[in-house]
């Protein structure tokens, strides 16, 4: 029995250790995408200080993409209180004491999207330009990218039966009949622009440069989660405006130890059981002979 | 459990009844989900979009079901054939587990006839593509090695002989899927770092699934070991069960340092006297579930007494069901949540009938002191 012990013990630290090793080995993974290419992608620039918040955007993403109005218990078109299913974009108002800041939420379009990493079948994708789209026909609804994003911005259909993951596409569909994304083409302001991120990542620092004074000194979205297509300029904080705080690491670098370790997880697993029980077998015989 | 597998010595005791109730009153909730959808039947919401299913049914069914290719591998790898009398109830068991995990995905699923989408679109980066793959081809492989049961029952000669040929190699690639979803399980949250509390975030975090999984495994064996003597009056002899409760320290210990060491390199070791109700459940999970069952485990009194090492081995499960509840529920940021009553309908309904066919599988085929398949 002790001697039957202990090789259960070897077998258990065995295991151990071939996953430890398998991560070990699995250091040089390739990244899922380059960020570095991002400088010539399309891009979004919000500015809070341009912003009036007569919410023409969250109106013009609504039209184009034909998403139902939310209403209120009596059916009289109501202002939505979160991004939904079929609220893609959505103006709020942040307000305390003398400070106040209208702000812009939408998907970020991340540079390496954990939503992208996350889905199992492939249905979100980034695509060559720089948006990350989604493929309604790949989803199959485990919402896994609702619970992975960490802006919190896939939203379900969940009162439907045959329901999909709805956001913010960047209206790509606009882009292949060359226009621009409907709130941005809707901003009477110019809160709201797009061109490609080096452009604008410029202008973002030439602006806080001209008036220091006047805006925080961060661009949000320049090195966020690896970095975003949607960038923000803003002279409140960030964390007022609901934009948590995130270090420059994508989130699928979390991921990617652990999935390149599968390999190794299955030739240790499998040598280590077949040598096992190879040595067991030739055991058992040497005591009947 | 306790009170069906025990009453099952009458044809239709009270047992039998309740556990039918709750499979029809699960049907009714099926019939709500499958044509109103997940809103009108669950309290999923945006802000917590996985439940109870997953939590319970997935995540807990197959980490409960890890005894198959833990026993399976003390048996036929490394041949210490006296435990060959668990097995076969192990790997029912097994079976019963990953059917529930699968069918719980069905109804978890936004658009369940779509389930076949990981086989054609692959994302090999999404741990979840791997848990896919691997509960998959582990229900087959279950599925055969569960067969040899129905193959005597009904005398099938050629079949059986053919299941019995290629055992090694099914065992083998069973343990090699299990080390794989089970692990990939804990992968599957790597991605929140943000969103999941820092007490049970660490990278390791696959490496603590798969530790815990073969521990409540081995607590699972005598678990329901226990239960089946008292329900069939089929007792395996205490010394089997008590060598099983000897190994468990030893899995929990290294699940214990890891787990600890991994608090202390993160630095996250000074959450745990926050106060709050997140390490609060931390110390619950890890002193009631881990260190107390240590202690226990290690005493050749308990391991003796059938009785206390049933408590035992309920810790144990216990202990690694408080564990991914904290993970993919209570310790994950997101809206306010409590399943309806149809959540919890169907995920007692599934349960029950696994149990039924649990009973009716017993009574029925070779599982109890069934022939050996090795010889
Ligand atoms: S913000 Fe969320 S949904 Fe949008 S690309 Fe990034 S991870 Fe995906
Ligand atoms: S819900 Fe759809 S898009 Fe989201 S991860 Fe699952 S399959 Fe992919
Ligand atoms: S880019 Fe298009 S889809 Fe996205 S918020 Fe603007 S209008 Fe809506």
């Amino acid at each position: 029995m002790a001697v039957d012990r202990r090789d259960f013990l070897k077998l258990a630290g065995a295991s151990v250790g071939g996953l430890l090793l398998s991560s070990a080995v699995s250091e040089q993974a390739s990244a899922v995408s380059d960020a570095g290419m991002a400088e010539t992608d399309v891009s979004m620039l919000y500015d809070t200080t341009k912003c009036v918040g007569c919410k023409a955007c969250q109106t013009a993403c609504r039209d184009w993409n034909k998403t139902a109005p939310e209403v209120d218990s009596s059916g009289i078109y109501d202002t939505p209180q979160d991004l939904s299913g079929d609220t893609w974009t959505l103006i709020q108002l942040y307000e305390e004491g003398p400070s106040w800041s209208f702000v812009k939420h939408q998907c970020m379009h991340c540079l390496d999207p954990a939503c992208v990493a996350a889905c199992p079948v492939a249905a979100l994708q980034k695509s060559e330009e720089g948006p990350v789209t989604y493929d309604a026909t790949r989803c199959f609804g485990c919402r896994y990218c609702m619970i992975a994003c960490p802006f919190h911005i896939p939203k379900y259909q969940w009162d439907t039966n045959a329901p999909l993951i709805r956001k913010c596409t960047f209206c790509t569909d606009r882009m292949a009949q060359d226009m621009g994304p409907a709130c941005v083409d809707a901003c009477p302001t110019g809160a709201l622009v797009w061109g490609n991120r080096g452009d604008l990542l410029a202008d973002a620092h030439a602006r806080i440069a001209e008036n220091p004074d006047k805006y925080v000194d961060h661009v949000y979205g320049e090195h966020e989660a690896g970095g975003t297509l949607a960038i923000y300029l803003s002279h409140v904080p960030f964390e007022k405006l609901d934009f948590p705080a995130l270090d420059s690491e994508p989130l699928p670098k979390q991921t990617e130890l652990a999935m390149a370790s599968v390999p190794g997880i299955i030739v240790g697993m499998g040598a280590l059981m077949s040598g096992v029980y190879y040595a067991k077998s030739r055991g058992e015989k040497g005591k009947e002979a | 459990m306790a009170v069906a597998a025990r009453a099952e010595k009458r044809p239709l005791s009270i047992g039998t009844v309740i556990l039918w109730v709750l499979v029809i009153a699960g049907l009714w909730s099926s019939y709500i989900r499958f044509t109103q959808g997940l809103g009108a039947a669950t309290n999923l919401s945006d802000g917590r979009p996985w439940g109870l299913w997953i939590t319970f049914d997935v995540l807990i069914g197959i980490a409960l079901a890890a005894g198959g290719f833990t026993l399976a591998a003390i048996v036929y790898i490394f041949r210490l054939e006296r435990f060959y009398p668990l097995l076969r109830p192990t790997i029912l068991t097994a079976f019963l587990g990953y059917g529930l995990a699968a069918t719980a995905i069905m109804f978890d699923l936004g658009l369940p006839w779509r389930i076949w989408h990981p086989l054609v679109y692959w994302n090999i980066h999404s741990p979840l593509f791997e848990v896919a793959w691997c509960v998959m081809t582990y229900l087959t492989v279950l599925a055969l090695e569960v067969s040899p049961v129905v193959f005597e029952k009904f005398n099938l000669k050629g079949p059986l002989n053919l299941v019995r040929a290629i055992t090694i190699p099914l065992v083998i690639v069973g343990i090699v899927l299990s080390t794989m979803h089970q692990s990939s399980l804990g992968s599957v949250f790597l991605i929140v770092p943000y969103r999941l509390h820092g007490l049970w975030y660490t990278g390791i975090l696959p490496i603590l699934f798969f530790v815990s999984a073969v521990a409540v495994g081995l607590a699972m064996v005598i678990f329901e070991s226990s239960l089946s003597a008292s329900a069939f009056k089929h007792r395996v002899k205490q010394g089997i069960l008590a060598e099983v409760g000897s190994y468990i320290p030893y899995v929990l210990g290294l699940y214990l340092v890891l787990n600890l060491g991994a608090l202390v390199v993160s630095g996250d070791v000074t959450l745990l006297f926050e106060g709050s109700v997140a390490s609060l459940l931390y110390l619950l999970e890890i002193i009631g579930g881990v260190i107390i069952p240590i202690v226990l485990f290690s005493m050749p009194s308990v391991r003796q007494n059938r009785k206390a090492l049933f408590r035992a081995a309920f810790l144990v499960i216990v202990g690694v069901l408080l564990n991914r509840f904290n993970v993919s529920l209570f310790g994950l940021g997101g809206a306010v949540y409590a399943p309806s009553w149809m959540e919890f309908a169907v995920t007692a309904g599934m349960v029950s009938a696994g149990v039924l066919i649990y009973m009716f599988t017993i009574n029925n085929f070779p599982v109890l002191g069934g022939s050996s398949d090795a010889h």
